[in-house]
């Protein structure tokens, strides 16, 4: 058919405005299934409580007062006074439990989105927090604005360069990222060993293998004065979360990721370099993981022992996947992985059962995410087709 | 379990199911009732209460428009999507499908317009899979390959059982899922557009198998554009348009006139208008190239042309002649081993596909799923798919969205691509919409040179008149267009010039306006120009 001859300017805006009132996927679709499965994985955690002689009520309260409430609010328990003050520092918990958690699972997120899987979290941070440590105590007399800046930017560059190992194998060589960054994993774990029994050992450490303590100079400071400490990196990573969305969305960088994520092959039919932002997708990734270390270095622990980091790799996954791969759904995932964490003690407390059960509930979390088919068989939530959107009554033939 | 014995074999059912001891006799299809089907998308309703009766024994054939909801229609009665509203009954039983397995125990078989095929499985894996051969726990590939190798010598599709699918070319893939279909042992048999991607010859040989099928008392139900083929092989005719039934029309007295009438709701032309060519300066020359194919064979072996501005040169061959490599080389998408491509006077030989962009390539690919289109992406955004970090599209690293959509409203206006928002992801046009998307975006950005292969496949007869006339304003404007096609018709119609490719070599060019179909399908079946001449 011959080009419809152009349209009169007001029939044009009555089209482009029919064009924009048709809803893209609402959010409330987005975030069901993750809901869902957070609700499950509580309820399947509850039976397994229950059938191992505890009370899961009992221990749902525990895990809420350590969390988010206050202890003795719900369970009645006389055993901690209630003050503001411990309230407030159960919440605070969570957030800093969740704060690396958050950049932790943007590391996984954002490579999700460049088509790559990063399980390499675990090693990437491991060299962030290293470099940052090293950063942190060789240099002193620094002021602190400055000191700051370079530990943070020393984990960023260390953890970056680690991810961008198996990103350039992957452009140029094919190699698969998965493998690279599992054996990475080890690599990054051994030689922290060896440094930290060797070069950066504190003599003074007698026999705990752990670094110095870096420089006060080179410490997060907190959000607000006062005993509750919660250190600036909270305050980062939520920065960060919407930034990466930004770029993502909003530049051609970050179209390219997501281009070369959703079809390599049109990517480079279109004359994007694939090996390009492989590697660049890979090293963003690896310099997120390493910001992880390098914010629980200079916010929390202010030294690094092998044992700080351990359960990284895979929980950033989990929360990744819970966030649906969106880099502002990793803050609820992260905030509920830190709630889960910060409230496991209070709730061994109050019910003795074992820490443990966090993890199983975590597990089944990620399980319920990755095989949205149960979820949405159990609840019978309808697979609308992939383009959810409002829909309107009457038929658009006439465009 | 034991299977049944091949002597026994009927040579249609091969599931090692309990069924299959039960179906020793041909079965005929089960006469088939849609009432009242109804479909609703985000933003548009695809079916409209439709009503459609298919008897065994008959090959009935679906019309429309791109768009007017086929696809949609059968992938309903295929189970992949539950309508809103409606019935479809077997033999008078009303039932409901939750999902092709469903359809499939029902024996109701989907060829798809889009290939469903794992492309690092091979030809026997993929067509067993789901309905796997066993020898206790194992996989009997051999018999699988026994059977798919005996359907392909019965149907004369020639396809290699142990060819791993991402070897094959776009044609070839279509076999499997034939295959696929047959293998499974379907009575019903929905075949959505499955000449689209055949060659004349091809596609003629497969309506003599859907016309035998038929005669065993299976019934077919035939998508397809071409008109030509819907008079040669139909019983019934039924037309859709904007998701309602239009008409239906009797392939004894219906004309391609009228039907094409029926469907768009207007007289259409069927040939296009074209005066002479100016060809001006070579805009692509090619010296001596040479490609190697995905299996490491020579698939281009020595190819030397030009194209000017304001020609269009046609390349017309046998599916799986090289054409496919030629042009990936063409656009930088694949390494050349020996020889020069020179674009506007600058050597772009093993450019990177950027620079291609840059010197003013547009390519319109084939393989609109793996190269043309992002599906997930909004179509807006694969409408700016290369240019997208180009002014007005972008400033700096910034994205500017305000001209992406203007963009997309010019385009989806200007090509007619039917959908209510270009915020919707491309994989939400229907098959024809998506082709027509790529070609608008190809045919709309800075460029001397277009190589354009497939470019009106899937594409309903109004869309490819529109898209003969684009290429030939186009060519007009300057433009040098390579026009690759399996459709002999549209090359003869449009060229000026026609390149015969044979096993990576141009066999002959030959004048366009003077060369005849018989002349070329010598040519393509590997005659020296002197033999076809005389
Ligand atoms: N998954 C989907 N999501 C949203 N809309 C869809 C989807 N599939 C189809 N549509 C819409 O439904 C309508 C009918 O599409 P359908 O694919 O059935 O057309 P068709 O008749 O097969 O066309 P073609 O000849 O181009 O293949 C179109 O307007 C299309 O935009
Ligand atoms: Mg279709």
């Amino acid at each position: 058919m011959p080009a419809p001859p152009p349209l009169p300017p007001a029939r044009r805006h009555a089209l482009i405005d029919r064009m924009r009132r048709v809803r893209l996927p609402g959010l409330g679709q987005s975030i069901l299934v993750p809901l869902l499965a957070v609700i499950t994985a509580l309820l399947v955690g509850a039976v397994i409580i229950l059938v191992s002689g505890g009370n899961p009520v009992r221990a749902y309260e525990g895990l809420y007062e350590g969390s988010i409430g206050c202890p003795g609010a719900l369970s009645g328990d006389a055993g901690i006074q209630v003050t503001r003050l411990v309230c407030a520092s159960s919440v605070t918990d969570t957030l800093i439990t969740a704060t690396p958690f958050v950049i932790a699972g943007l590391a996984v997120a954002f490579a999700f989105k460049g088509g790559l899987f990063n399980i390499g979290v675990e090693g990437q941070l491991l060299a962030g927090s290293l470099a940052t440590v090293l950063v942190g105590y060789k240099l002193d007399g620094l002021p602190a604005a400055l000191h700051i800046t370079l530990a943070l930017a020393a984990g960023i560059a260390a953890g970056a360069v680690y991810g961008a190992i198996p990103g350039l194998l992957k452009a140029y060589t094919g190699a698969h990222e998965v493998i690279v960054t599992i054996m990475l994993n080890y690599v990054a774990g051994t030689m922290t060993s060896y440094l930290l029994s060797g070069v950066m050992k504190d003599p003074r450490s007698g026999a705990v293998a752990r670094t110095p303590y870096i420089d006060t100079a080179a410490r997060l400071p907190d959000v607000w004065p006062g005993p509750e400490m919660l250190h600036l990196g909270a305050v980062f990573a939520v920065l960060t979360a919407i930034g990466l969305w930004w770029v993502l969305q909003r530049t051609t960088i970050g179209y390219e990721v997501r281009t070369v994520g959703a079809n390599p092959h049109a990517a480079r039919y279109a004359g994007m370099s694939v090996a390009r932002t492989v590697a660049l997708t890979m090293a963003v990734a690896g310099g997120l993981a390493g910001m992880a270390g390098a914010i629980e270095v200079t916010g929390v622990n202010y030294y690094h022992t092998p044992g700080f980091s351990v359960g990284y790799g895979f929980d950033s996954i989990a929360i990744a996947l819970l966030g649906r791969a969106h880099p502002v759904g990793v803050i609820p995932a992260a905030l509920l992985f830190g709630a889960l964490r910060g409230g496991s003690s209070r709730m061994q407390f109050l019910t003795q059962i074992p820490v443990d059960i966090i993890q199983v509930i975590q597990a089944l979390v990620l399980l319920f995410v990755a095989a949205p088919a149960i979820v949405r068989w159990l609840y019978r939530v309808r697979q609308r087709p992939h383009t959810v959107i409002e829909e309107r009554p009457e038929p658009a033939a006439s465009v | 379990m034991i299977c049944t014995a091949p002597a026994q074999y009927d040579g249609r059912n091969t599931l090692p199911d309990a069924g299959a001891h039960e179906r020793s006799e041909p079965m005929t299809a089960p006469t088939l009732e849609l009432r009242g089907i109804t479909k609703r998308f985000p933003g548009v309703v695809a079916n409209d209460a439709i009503d459609l009766r298919v008897e065994p024994g008959q090959v009935h054939a679906l019309l429309g428009e791109n768009g007017a909801g086929k696809s949609t229609l059968m992938n309903i009665l295929y189970g992949l999507y539950q309508p809103d509203d409606g019935q479809i009954l077997l033999d008078g039983e009303p039932v409901r499908f939750s999902g092709p397995r469903e359809a499939i125990a029902r024996r109701i078989g989907m060829v798809h317009q889009h290939f469903m095929l794992v492309p690092p499985l091979t030809v026997a894996e993929n067509v067993m899979l789901g309905h796997e051969q066993r020898r206790g726990p194992l996989l009997d590939r051999e018999r699988a390959e026994a059977e798919v190798r005996r359907l392909s010598e019965q149907y004369g599709l020639d396809v290699d059982p142990t060819a791993h699918v991402r070897d094959l070319s776009v044609g070839m893939q279509q076999r499997v899922e034939i295959i696929k279909a047959l293998y499974r042992g379907a009575d019903l048999l929905i075949l959505d557009e499955p000449t689209a991607v055949l060659t004349p010859q091809e596609a003629d040989e497969l309506l003599a198998i859907m016309r035998g099928l038929a005669a065993q008392g299976k019934a077919i139900i035939f998508i397809t554009h071409k008109l030509r083929e819907v008079l040669a092989v139909a019983d019934h005719i039924t037309v859709l348009r904007g998701g309602r039934v239009a008409g239906t029309a009797d392939p004894k007295t219906a004309t391609q006139a009228s039907l094409a009438a029926l469907m768009v709701g207007r007289p259409v032309l069927l040939h296009v208008e074209k005066g002479p060519g100016h060809p001006g300066e070579p805009v692509l020359e090619v010296y001596d190239l040479a490609v190697l194919g995905d299996r490491r064979q020579r698939a281009v072996d020595g190819v030397t042309l030009a194209i000017h501005a304001g020609e269009i040169l046609g390349l017309a061959g046998v599916e799986g002649n090289g054409q496919n490599e030629l042009v990936e080389a063409l656009t930088g998408l694949r390494h050349a081993e020996r020889g020069q491509i020179m674009v506007g006077g600058h050597d772009l030989t093993n450019a990177a596909p950027r620079r291609f962009v840059e010197r003013g390539v547009a390519h319109i690919p084939a393989d609109r799923h793996k190269y043309g289109l992002v599906l997930e992406q909004s179509i807006a955004d694969n409408f700016v798919l290369s240019t997208y970090y180009q002014p007005p599209f972008a400033r700096g690293l910034r994205r500017v969205f305000s001209a992406v959509w203007d963009n997309a409203v010019r385009l989806v206006q200007a090509f007619d691509v039917r959908t209510p928002s270009p915020a919707l992801p491309a994989g939400a046009l229907s098959g024809g919409n998506q082709q027509k998307a790529v070609v608008a975006r190809e045919m709309n950005r800075p460029a001397g040179l277009l190589i354009a292969a497939q470019p009106t496949r899937g594409l309903d007869i109004g869309s490819i008149e529109f898209i003969h006339k684009q290429l030939i304003a186009a060519r007009d404007q300057g433009m040098a267009v390579l026009l690759v096609s399996a459709e002999l018709d549209e090359i003869l119609s449009l060229s000026d010039r026609i390149a015969v490719i044979f096993k990576g070599r141009i066999a002959a060019v030959v004048d366009g306006p003077t060369a005849t179909a018989t002349e070329l399908g010598v040519l393509m079946a590997g005659a020296t120009p002197e033999k076809a001449a005389g």
